[in-house]
């Protein structure tokens, strides 16, 4: 479980994200979403300990990971695993090479067991008969799905998702929707997704924390997020015309 | 000011929170060869003619019936080993390495790659740098070294084929009073320019924000300070050591 507090920041003299707080639970996919710009993305990172957050903290289990000594913050982040927006995936380095690559640093497994545990994760994803594509070679969904394997295949406990499918055409997106929430249940980890998707919140949102300028405006659940009554919620739900018609009906 | 001060910071970051001792190897066994033996063609090429250059235009100076034409030998050997061979090659290094480093980084910045490698808890700056840094200093030497070997061998070839000097006074003079301290001299300077060069370029990357053009803006900036850093560390250390 992640519990964030009363998280801030500033960039400069623009306030990007205003006292914060939420908790995303294990076993559940949990998550962010909002309007380009509200904040959603600074918040992850902030969450991951790629941004320090002005004010707040943020605990794994308990352990305080915004405070926490060199030693400790890279003992979490072991038990990280990030998808991000564009794949993330070594330019240099092949599909195998990538999802391979934390267990080469990160472990002390010989190398027949590493690459099991790649081609177990890489089929995992849906992805077979890849290993020596470059990442130059392989499309954006595919890229996705091997920073899925990438990030699951040191056993992480927690997993989050920078954007997962965006710039995918809406079959492939609601299969990565899928995978990160049968992920999310089969290992029971902690998933905090960031999405301005709204097919994503109906697909696999079982805890959704709505930012808006910087400010959470509302949580709740997929099931209840079209009954919400905050007016930036209703406008960034129905935004398009399909879940106006749909509302209306 | 303060850029430099984030540059000793940035140095400093690459002795903390290490990975293990096998990592690094392999990591400086793959940078020495995209560092070093991948610069051998253009360093030859420079070197040869560099060298056969200096041999022309000494001998078109040289006009006085007073002045032995072995003397041309000696010039080019000075020249070669003191300065150009260290200096004129760092230039080139920094023009070849310096960009791809720097543009290798910024591109690995941009692309949330380094962000990749810092989730997983891993110092990316360490992982990233310290091998470069590493292959750097030990390869340029080397290519130092051979650079010396192919502008002595270039006046050679210059001035025996069109006549200048024979084979015997080139001979004579590029072993007339030898002080072997200019060697001495000309490695710890390829030492410090192989670590400024991959250290300004690699912290010039390595700190890119934007897109593409900021990348390319880094690469150019990395070349440009590198060569400025170079120029004064010559000047330095000719001050200090000779």
């Amino acid at each position: 479980m992640i519990e964030i507090e009363n998280i801030s920041k500033s960039f400069d003299d623009k306030q990007v994200l205003d006292n914060i707080s939420g908790r995303f639970e294990q076993g559940r996919t949990n998550l962010i979403i909002g309007a380009s710009g509200t904040g959603k993305t600074v918040l992850l990172k902030c969450i991951v300990g790629l941004i320090q957050p002005d004010e707040g903290n943020v605990y794994y289990n308990g352990r305080d990971f915004t405070h926490a000594d060199r030693d400790m913050k890279t003992e979490i982040r072991r038990e990280i695993g990030m998808l991000f927006q564009g794949g993330a995936l070594f330019d240099s380095k092949n599909v195998e090479e990538n999802v391979m690559f934390p267990l080469n640093i990160l472990t002390d497994m010989s190398a027949s067991d590493k690459l099991d545990r790649v081609n177990f994760c890489l089929a995992r994803v849906g992805l077979e008969n890849v290993n020596k594509k470059m990442p130059s070679e392989i499309s954006g969904g595919m890229k996705k799905r091997v920073g899925i394997a990438r990030a699951i295949v040191n056993n992480s406990q927690y997993l989050f998702c920078d954007e997962p499918n965006s710039g995918l055409d809406p079959q492939t997106a609601i299969m990565i929707d899928n995978l990160i929430s049968e992920i999310t249940k089969e290992y029971n980890i902690t998933t905090v997704v960031v999405t301005h998707d709204m097919n994503s919140v109906m697909e696999i949102g079982e805890y959704v924390m709505f930012l808006h300028k910087g400010i959470k405006i509302w949580e709740g659940s997929n099931e209840n997020i079209s009954n919400a009554e905050a007016k930036e919620l209703q406008d960034f739900i129905f935004a398009n015309k399909l879940m106006r018609t749909a509302q209306t009906k | 000011m303060k850029s430099i001060g984030k540059y000793f910071i940035f140095l400093g970051s690459l002795f903390v929170n290490r990975e293990s001792f096998k990592t690094y190897v392999r990591l400086i066994f793959d940078e020495s060869i995209l560092l070093g033996v991948n610069s051998i063609f253009i360093v030859a090429i420079v070197s040869t003619f560099m060298g056969a250059v200096t041999a022309v235009q000494s001998a078109y100076n040289l006009v006085s019936p007073l002045i032995e034409d072995y003397i041309i030998g000696t010039l080019v050997r000075d020249m070669t080993v003191l300065e150009l061979a260290p200096t004129v090659i760092a230039i080139v290094f920094a023009g070849k390495v310096g960009s791809s480093i720097s543009s290798g980084l910024g591109t690995m910045r941009i692309t949330e790659q380094i962000d990749a490698l810092e989730v997983m808890g891993i110092n990316s700056a360490s992982y990233l740098v310290l091998p470069k840094i590493i292959s750097s200093v030990l390869m340029y030497p080397l290519l130092v070294i051979l650079a010396m070997f192919l502008s002595i061998y270039g006046g050679y070839i210059a001035g025996t084929l069109t006549n200048i000097l024979t084979e015997q006074e080139y001979i004579y003079g590029i072993r007339l009073d030898f002080n072997p301290f200019t060697i001495k001299f000309a490695l710890i300077k390829s030492v410090v320019f192989g670590f400024l060069i991959s250290s300004i370029s690699a912290y010039k990357g390595f700190f890119t924000k934007g897109g593409a053009l900021e990348v390319g803006i880094a690469s150019t900036s990395a070349v440009t300070n590198s060569c400025i850093a170079i120029l004064l560390a010559d000047y330095l250390l000719a001050e200090l050591l000779l």
